[in-house]
């Protein structure tokens, strides 16, 4: 690595690994790979990707950027034609103004358009401009000529921290918006790279949509909840919880359910693809799931407040430890009453058998004592 | 079969022991209209770890037993056609019908959402691989067929009576009250006759069938009385639990039905002041140790089998219980082995009652003596839950009394001799 490139070329080994890592994400057989690496290198394929960003922090794209796998920013930008992104582009201005609207007149009806932040839409959205432009006419005329929309983040998704009540800029999702193209939507704040690439690598490779489940959530990445491959799954099926931060339990590693962790309700595959190049996550250094990809959890629950657990897969209650007597035992009048009843009953059958004849009745003995 | 054999007993009704029985059947019923009010918890000690207590332990598993008084006569008088016990018939029968109702009204009383039994109807609600289900369908169909088989008595009483309590009861309550007796209630009562003279041949005629299914229903579901214990293989105690406790039950069930046919016979000629039913009672009597022998050969032989002989010989809480359940019925059946001990109405007696006692405490073992849900869990009696129990027997007990007295139940005295030995019985008393 004599020289100083700002985007260095991708070897092939990388790239391979690369698509591998996105193939099995996806759970695409192996054979696949090939395909996935084939669609991903032709230059003339490559989708031209529109960004925009509207009511956000910029923490989709800097996670994007920030993920430590060597090549996959790189990636990114050589398998996609990223033809406008307001935070990465060198443009400024009126230039990159042209760029927008050149690729969207160049590519109509073919970019993948990608929206990261919510749409302000109260006082006709003027919370929120781009270019002179407000978010909600910028955002209409960009879904207007692509193939797909792909919302990053919550905020896109479904209007995140910014249409938290009093929601006082009317802010929404795309999906509240855009009723009339396929929206896929990756929510988390910010979401896993990985769940954004292999969406639009499962979309360059076989031209469609991947599964989505009824929140427009791809279901490759959010189809499980996050509770089901915890690494503190164990401590919770023992009943080993964290009491507070800090606390030997919490130092222990223990399940930090009573701490609020939304584990159990949120569909996301963190606890498997983790962040940072698989390495850390929330619940891994011991901070409770937010649940930021669920929109009724994220910003509209406490972080330390417990969620029900609806399906506790393998236990529904644990093995007492401190046993305490359980039911009624006896009471001394039942038991006094018992005992005259047997006693009675002893004496009178024992009366009746000394009255009874011991021998063929006759008739005449009846009644007679032997 | 000859409706002679049987005559009702003459005598008062309203007697001392009717009054005490009485009271505690009053005390008993009032104590079940606390529970249908107020909840089980109001009455009973039963938990989630024993969800069945002494109701179902007392009333319906060792009830049932000593109710099967009927249907070990039936299997001696129909199925190894000895008839000349039939004149024990009906009292045995009319024992197993209160033993039989009352159990089930026992369930009723024990199920903790009684208002879902209408389920029970549903075919489509059934769930045929149930041995509960089974016990269920068994008593409420062995309850209908036990009154089939005591309705002949009812029968040949409508067809003869003149209805003198009914005609008495509306004189009086003319003179009192100046209420006229209704018009053509004699004519109406005759029709009631009528129906009963016209039903009782063509009864007689299909009896067989429901005798048949009186000996059928019950061998099925007491042995289901002991599969129901198969599945609480972690909590019976192992001195109990068995592959062979349906088998074990079906057994157990007869040599009770057959003590209980001796004691009821004993108790009752003493009670009302009749002569010994000897020559029979001495005839039963010698099938009991046979039944025994079977029995208490598989306990021991299963318990050797499946290495639990040591268990059963460790004295601690259960060993002592099953070694009681256990010696009561055997040494009441190796007194019965005694050709002249079963000549003694005092050594039937006895033995009859050990038998009885041992057997019903093998079912108290198998229910709740031996069953331990897990730890923690303790299970004893309410004394109102006890008393519903004893309200329940005094009942059984009280019927049985009244019945004999207005219906043809218990046999009828034959020669001169005995005859005159009632009479003298009668004039002493």
């Amino acid at each position: 690595m004599g020289k100083v490139d700002l985007f260095p070329g991708v070897n092939r080994r990388d790239f391979i690994k690369t698509c591998m890592t996105v193939s099995a994400m996806l759970g695409l057989p192996f054979g696949m790979v090939s395909k996935v690496a084939a669609a991903a290198q032709k230059s003339d394929t490559r989708p031209a990707v529109i960004w925009l960003h509207f009511q956000e922090c910029t923490g989709c794209s800097e996670s994007l950027l920030r993920s430590s796998h060597p090549t996959i920013a790189n990636l990114i930008l050589d398998m996609i034609s990223l033809d406008y992104h307001e935070t990465l582009m060198a443009g400024s201005g009126h230039q990159a103004e042209k760029s927008l609207h050149d690729s969207m007149t160049a590519n109509k009806g073919k970019y993948i358009l990608v929206v990261e932040g919510a749409i302000p839409t109260k006082d006709n959205g003027i919370y929120c401009k781009v270019g002179g432009k407000t978010a909600l006419e910028s955002l209409r005329k960009a879904a207007e000529g692509a193939t797909a929309i792909i919302s990053i983040g919550t905020c896109a998704s479904y209007g995140g921290i910014q249409s938290v009540g009093p929601n006082p800029t009317g802010a929404v999702g795309v999906r509240d918006i855009i009723k009339d193209k396929p929206i896929i939507n990756i929510p988390g704040c910010p979401p896993n790279p990985y769940n954004f690439l292999s969406t639009v690598l499962y979309y360059v490779t076989f031209n469609k949509l991947p599964d989505l489940d009824n929140l427009g959530r791809p279901k490759f990445a959010y189809g499980r909840k996050i509770h089901e491959h915890c690494e503190r799954r164990a401590h919770f099926d023992a009943g080993r919880f964290a009491k507070s931060y800090g606390d030997p339990t919490h130092a222990e590693g223990y399940c930090l359910y009573k701490l609020g962790c939304k584990g159990p309700a949120t569909y996301a595959n963190c606890s498997v693809v983790r962040f940072n190049d698989g390495v850390a996550w929330p619940v891994g250094i011991g901070h409770p799931c937010i649940g930021c990809t669920e929109p009724d959890l994220l910003f509209k629950t406490a972080i330390a407040d417990k969620v029900q657990i609806h399906e506790p897969t393998p236990f529904d209650s644990y093995a007492p430890v401190d046993l305490k007597d359980k039911g009624k035992g006896p009471h001394p009048l039942t038991t006094g009453v018992i005992g005259l009843a047997a006693g009675a009953a002893i004496g009178v059958g024992a009366m009746m058998a000394k009255k009874l004849p011991d021998g063929p009745d006759k008739g005449d003995d009846h009644g007679k004592t032997e | 079969m000859s409706h002679d054999e049987f005559q009702k007993h003459n005598a008062k009704i309203l007697t001392p022991s009717f009054v005490v029985l009485l009271t505690l059947t009053v005390i008993g019923f009032a104590l079940i209209a606390v529970r249908f009010i107020w909840g089980l918890g109001a009455v009973s000690n039963m938990s989630d770890g024993y969800p069945w207590g002494i109701w179902i332990t007392y009333d319906v598993a060792v009830g049932t037993a000593i109710a099967c008084g009927g249907y070990a006569m039936a299997i001696l008088i129909y199925i190894r056609n000895k008839m000349h016990y039939h004149p024990m018939i009906r009292s045995a029968i009319l024992t197993s019908v209160f033993g039989y109702g009352l159990a089930g009204f026992s369930v009723m009383v024990d199920v903790g959402r009684p208002w879902n039994s209408y389920n029970f109807f549903i075919p489509s609600k059934w769930q045929a691989n149930s041995a509960m289900f089974e016990v269920a369908l068994c008593v409420m169909a062995y309850t209908n067929v036990l009154l089939l088989e005591f309705l002949p008595a009812v029968l040949v009483t409508l067809e003869k009576t003149e209805w003198r309590t009914l005609q008495r009861f509306m004189d009086m309550l003319h003179q009192r009250t100046g209420i006229k007796r209704p018009e053509r209630m004699d004519e109406r009562l005759d029709s009631v006759k009528e129906l009963a003279a016209w039903l009782k041949p063509r009864l007689d005629k299909v009896l067989i069938f429901v005798i048949v299914l009186g000996i059928t229903l019950p061998t099925m579901h007491q042995s289901s009385l002991g599969s129901l214990l198969l599945i609480a293989s972690t909590k019976l105690h192992p001195l109990w639990h068995t592959g062979f406790l349906p088998l074990l039950f079906l057994i157990n069930c007869m040599y009770i039905g057959y003590s209980i046919a001796i004691l009821e016979s004993v108790i009752s000629s003493y009670a009302f002041k009749r002569p010994f039913e000897t020559r029979e009672l001495s005839g039963v009597a010698n099938i009991i140790p046979w039944l025994t022998v079977i029995w208490l050969s598989v306990v021991i032989g299963d318990l050797a089998w499946r290495g639990q002989l040591a268990a059963a010989l460790s004295f601690d809480f259960y060993s002592c219980f099953f070694l009681l359940d256990f010696s009561l019925v055997a040494v009441g059946s190796l007194l019965l082995f005694s050709g002249r001990k079963r000549q003694s109405v005092r050594w039937l007696f006895i033995s009859a009652a050990l038998i009885v006692l041992g057997g019903a405490l093998y079912r108290f073992n198998v229910y709740l003596i031996g069953f331990n849900p897990g730890k923690g869990w303790h299970y004893f009696p309410a004394l109102a839950e006890l008393l519903i129990t004893v309200g329940i027997v005094a009942f059984e007990i009280l019927g049985y009394q009244v019945l004999v007295k207005i219906l043809p139940v218990l046999p009828k005295l034959h020669t001169r001799e005995q005859l005159d030995v009632r009479q003298g019985l009668a004039e002493k008393a």
